[in-house]
């Protein structure tokens, strides 16, 4: 399904700060495959999906999706058939624009451009059973601002934009961590059953270990642009915190913190 | 004092006039400064071609109405070379809008065939003059019924086009240049064609001033876009807590207050000359009220 081939990617070329992050970075995933990806800062986990979005291109090698060579194509192309759900829940949504505006762009995301008016009116109780699944009582506030609402809800409503249309891949980066800590558990549940109802490929960043280890079938420890632990299957399931905490902990010896 | 309100009411029938006409242009820089986020100085310089090219077609007989399509329609191209400047060659959104407005000062005069005033005779048709539909109006409010028409016009469309599909998009642009990445469009071509319906609007806008003055200087734009800006800020922030008016009614109603005060200076007996500065403080006062207004917030809370 998703392919990376000997990524290289070297960050301020040619200056004194140079620093070659990826060399020869290869990875897989099969479809369906809901991958936890941990590691300490600066240890490449945001930047390969970067690389994977577009937002960053690599210096040499090849990210293939089903085969398909999307190296050199354009952000907002590859995120046609990719949700992408950042860490600061603003980022998301549009604040100033009510959650119907907001859910209606959505919808529209795979549709043309016209003229054509830019909320269906028939869709509102779609919506409304869409939203009420969340349980956060936002059926009842389609006409209030997103920037009115908390960073859980606003997230969760950034969730259920992403994967309005048709999906192949969600891509959550730390999408979890501004949130308190009730918040953050609700999200990553919610987060959870639409990665398994729908039978998303997901690659999922973050800080929290325990998420890592209790959800996904998957999990992968970087450390300094290479892998350093990387459990799928059974050995996932028998993996236990205390292990993932333990090469978290050396590897952070390691970089003095 | 008294002579002052005298002065002030005798004016008042141009006033709206002229405010009408300004509030089109108002409703163009609404488009970039408060939807898209993007300030944009190329209304100092699709303003005149606005009025360039419809005084010049008027002049050589071509319909008032045709030559005004003809000025939105450069309006636009004007605004596409902004965006393109910005968006393609990655040039801020400042020096983009300069460098197409100080081209367009060469253009207008080439438009003009050199000259920088011409006027338009009195025996063309203008929308305001020797046509058939000002002949039925009424005498005297015939050029404000006109101009409320257009404007009107104008804002219902403008409305309308904001709750499409691109429209609600070109505000996601405006709101979270993000979204518009997720939603997997090119945000610099959401820009651009923002772009070009503000200068389409702000051209437009030139043109029927053109014709309403029956004149076109090459200076006309100095200060076109500050003078929109003003007429946005204040209809915007006076009008602040009514929630339920759009904000293109409240420009409109903005860039006739601004029109309002103008004249007010001028009854008072200040030059036209001093209107820029004028002008300037006006535009100082609103947003530094803005700020104190929100200090407020913060300590009543």
């Amino acid at each position: 399904m998703l392919e990376l081939r000997n990524i290289r990617k070297v960050y301020n070329p040619g200056t004194v700060r140079e620093l070659c992050l990826f060399e020869g970075f290869s990875m897989n995933v099969p479809k369906g495959q809901f991958v936890s990806i941990v590691g300490s800062n600066g240890s490449g986990k945001t930047s390969l999906l970067n690389l994977l979005c577009g937002s960053i291109m690599p210096d040499a090698g090849q990210i293939l999706i089903s085969g398909r060579d999307i190296t050199r194509m354009p952000e907002h192309r590859r995120l046609s058939r990719i949700g992408r759900i950042h860490q600061n829940p603003a980022l998301g949504t549009c604040a100033g624009m009510t959650i119907l505006e907001n859910l209606s762009l959505a919808d529209n995301k795979q549709k043309k451009m016209n003229l054509l008016p830019g909320t269906d009116k028939r869709q509102l109780q779609r919506y409304r059973d869409i939203l009420s699944q969340l349980g956060l009582g936002l059926e009842n506030m389609l006409s209030a601002k997103a920037g009115s609402l908390s960073g859980g809800q606003r997230q969760a409503l950034a969730m259920t934009m992403s994967v309005m249309t048709p999906i192949d891949f969600l891509i959550l980066d730390e999408h979890t961590a501004a949130l308190d800590p009730k918040t953050s558990d609700t999200i990553m549940a919610l987060t959870d059953r639409v990665v398994r109802e729908r039978g998303l490929t997901a690659l999922m960043v973050t800080h929290n270990l325990r998420y890592a280890v209790t959800y996904g079938d998957r999990l992968m420890m970087m450390h300094q642009g290479s892998v350093v632990m990387d459990k799928q299957g059974e050995e996932k399931r028998d993996t236990r915190l205390e292990d993932v905490l333990s090469v978290f902990t050396e590897i952070s010896i390691e970089l003095g913190n | 004092m008294a002579s002052v309100f005298q002065n002030f009411f005798n004016t008042l029938p141009s006033t709206l006039e002229q405010g009408l006409i300004y509030a089109m242009m108002a409703l163009g820089v609404m488009v970039t400064y408060l939807i898209l986020d993007f300030p944009d100085l190329t209304v100092d310089g699709s303003f005149p071609l606005g009025g360039a090219v419809c005084s010049t077609l008027v002049i050589s007989g071509v319909s008032p109405i045709l030559a005004l399509c003809v000025s939105a329609a450069c309006g636009a191209a004007a605004g596409l070379i902004t965006g393109l400047i910005h968006v393609k060659l990655r040039i801020r959104a400042l020096f983009s809008g300069i460098i197409v407005m100080t081209a367009l000062y060469s253009v207008n005069l080439r438009i003009t065939g050199g000259s920088s005033l011409i006027s338009i005779p009195r025996d063309k048709a203008t929308l305001f003059r020797n046509n058939g539909l000002v002949q039925s109006l009424p005498e005297g409010v015939g050029t404000i019924l006109i101009a409320l028409a257009l404007v009107l016009a104008v804002k219902v469309l403008l409305d309308l086009f904001l709750k499409t599909r691109l429209g609600l998009l070109l505000r996601a642009a405006g709101d979270n240049d993000k979204v518009v990445t997720l939603l997997a469009r090119d945000k610099g071509n959401v820009k651009i064609v923002g772009l070009m319906i503000a200068n389409a609007l702000v051209a437009l806008s030139g043109g029927i001033l053109c014709q309403q003055q029956r004149l076109f200087e090459i200076s006309m734009g100095t200060g076109a876009m500050v003078l929109s800006l003003a007429s946005v800020i204040i209809g915007v922030n006076l009008f602040k807590r009514l929630e339920r008016v759009r904000s293109t009614s409240k420009v409109i109603v903005g860039a006739i207050l601004y029109k309002a005060c103008y004249s007010l200076a001028i009854s008072i007996g200040l030059r036209p000359g001093d209107m820029k500065l004028v002008t300037a403080m006006l535009f100082l006062a609103i947003l530094s009220s803005g700020l104190l207004r929100r200090k407020g917030a913060v300590l009543d809370a």
